[in-house]
């Protein structure tokens, strides 16, 4: 039997998050995610980068996900509530991805547009998986948080850089770097890249 | 204008914003569709266009922007002879500030030097407010939001490009074109529609590359040369393989418009805007009351 349950075609990978678990996912495979998400992007992975780690008790990185996306965040009372939550591209967390994925043992990373070779490897041996998000689809994936269960660095990076911790229920991703060394985006770029030498070929001079 | 012109003017001008943010416009969302329909079930392609459906659903039932990031925002407009300019600019700056208070635009807009943000949306160069005077008594106010994604993986190329194998003719425009669309892959949220102008210089060349997204994707070219060329480049484009979102798969490019305008004998430029699948461009007639007439798309 499969380690992770497949509904309407997508595997459920849920809470805890687990190095087997994320093992068992290849390239390709849809994934929907339930328990928590841990947002971030520039300016908290340029910080991690520099030796700093929140405190254990407000933020736990250690095995979690963390998703690279500044949402819009509105305060309904005392609570918080995402209005929209798409992903934001990746490739310029490149240079810091691969070094907190093996501090923390982030079991998975969630954003759009792909991630490079360090990271590519950093998931293969660290036993991480990098997830695709669908991007501009901002108001999906907002349906799909629960629960906003607090915010660290609000006052020192703003709204859009915190992290913030998200409850999500079936939240849809596609896996595009896996923790067995593929990755969708090279394969794709390869093959088109191949395709339109024939393209262009074919329009001659 | 009096101050019940400028309340009504105001009003629709944050309609517009409003329904351009959440609404994604009925030409876009066909063509969308058809790409669900020829992708294969189970597959990513899909799945992805699956999720894009339901988003556009969701964002004009709720209301909220399509996408958080709300964009550039780019108005084109036509307003009657006699109105004074500096006064529609102002009220155009006024209800961007609404629209942001409301939540249908992001607070977007960056200092470049500071790093600073307006909060509002104003600042130099922003909103972009392209306007020309008619001979007509009311307005046409066209409106575009336009996200950093795929504005960041927009091309101009000079010709002749010996990476590309592009020379100074129409095959070279297309090489150059295909190749825009490789390089964006995965980048720009695809699929998505392309706006060309061949020649110009290098600002007219873009300006003249996104004016191409003010048309419908179902329109045709009156030029028949470049009415060929745009049926082709997409042909070709979705034989790459790309797909939605760069998962691999049939619909790379829903449309692509292509425009030219002269250029100076030393200089040959192709410039490409990529536009994301969150089509975000909605225009209304307004009348002379300040009030909405008509939807134009």
């Amino acid at each position: 039997m499969a380690l992770l349950e497949k509904i309407d075609g997508a595997y459920q990978l849920i809470e805890p998050f687990t190095e087997e678990k994320v093992r068992s996912l290849r390239v390709g495979d849809m994934v929907e995610i339930t328990g928590e998400l841990l947002t971030g992007r520039d300016a908290v992975h340029k910080w991690l980068d520099s030796g700093n780690e929140p405190p254990e008790s407000e933020v736990r990185l250690k095995n979690s996900i963390i998703y690279h996306c500044g949402p819009v965040m509105m305060k309904k009372g005392k609570k918080w509530v995402a209005t929209a939550a798409g992903p934001t591209t990746s490739i310029r967390e490149e240079p810091y991805q691969a070094k907190i994925i093996e501090k923390f043992g982030l079991k998975a990373v969630i954003g759009k547009g792909g991630m490079g070779e360090k990271t590519k490897i950093a998931c293969k041996n660290f036993g991480c998986v990098y997830l695709h998000a669908v991007g501009g689809a901002a108001q999906v994936l907002a349906e799909r948080i629960t629960s906003v269960d607090g915010v660290f660095g609000l006052e020192q990076f703003g709204s859009p850089e915190a992290i913030w911790k998200l409850k999500v229920e079936r939240f849809p991703v596609v896996v595009t770097i896996d923790a067995h060394g593929n990755s969708l985006h090279q394969e794709i770029e390869a093959e088109s890249g191949e395709k339109l030498k024939e393209v262009i070929s074919k329009i001659g001079k | 204008m009096n101050s019940t012109l400028k309340k009504k003017l105001h009003d629709s001008l944050v309609e517009i914003l409003r329904k351009t943010s959440a609404e994604l416009p009925d030409d876009v969302f066909e063509a969308i569709e058809s790409g669900r329909k020829i992708e294969e079930s189970g597959s990513s392609a899909k799945y992805a266009m699956d999720i894009i459906c339901d988003n556009v659903g969701i964002a004009k039932r709720k209301s909220q922007p399509l996408c958080q990031d709300t964009g550039t925002v780019l108005f084109y407009i036509h307003f009657p002879q006699k109105t004074d300019f500096d006064e529609l600019q102002n009220l155009i700056k006024k209800a961007v500030v609404t629209a942001t208070k409301k939540g249908y635009l992001r607070q977007n807009s960056v200092d470049s030097i500071t790093g600073k943000n307006s909060g509002n949306n104003i600042g130099p160069g922003a909103p972009v407010i392209h306007a020309e005077p008619w001979k007509k008594e009311d307005f046409e106010i066209k409106l575009m939001l336009k996200g950093g994604g795929c504005e960041n993986v927009g091309a101009q190329y000079s010709l002749p490009d010996s990476r590309v194998g592009a020379g100074r003719d129409l095959k070279g425009v297309e090489k150059c074109i295909l190749d825009a669309v490789q390089n964006a892959q995965g980048k720009g949220c695809g699929p998505g529609i392309l706006g060309v102008c061949i020649g110009g210089d290098r600002g007219t060349g873009y300006a003249a590359s996104k004016e191409q997204f003010l048309r419908k994707i179902g329109d045709r070219n009156r030029d028949a040369t470049l009415a060929a060329l745009e049926a082709r480049v997409t042909e070709e484009a979705n034989q790459l393989g790309i797909g939605p979102m760069g998962f691999g798969g049939k619909t790379t490019l829903l449309a692509t418009k292509v425009t030219a305008l002269n250029r100076v004998p030393a200089s040959f430029f192709v410039s490409v805007s990529y536009m994301c699948w969150a089509f975000r461009r909605q225009g209304a007639r307004v009348n002379k009351k300040g009030e909405i007439q008509k939807w134009l798309y």
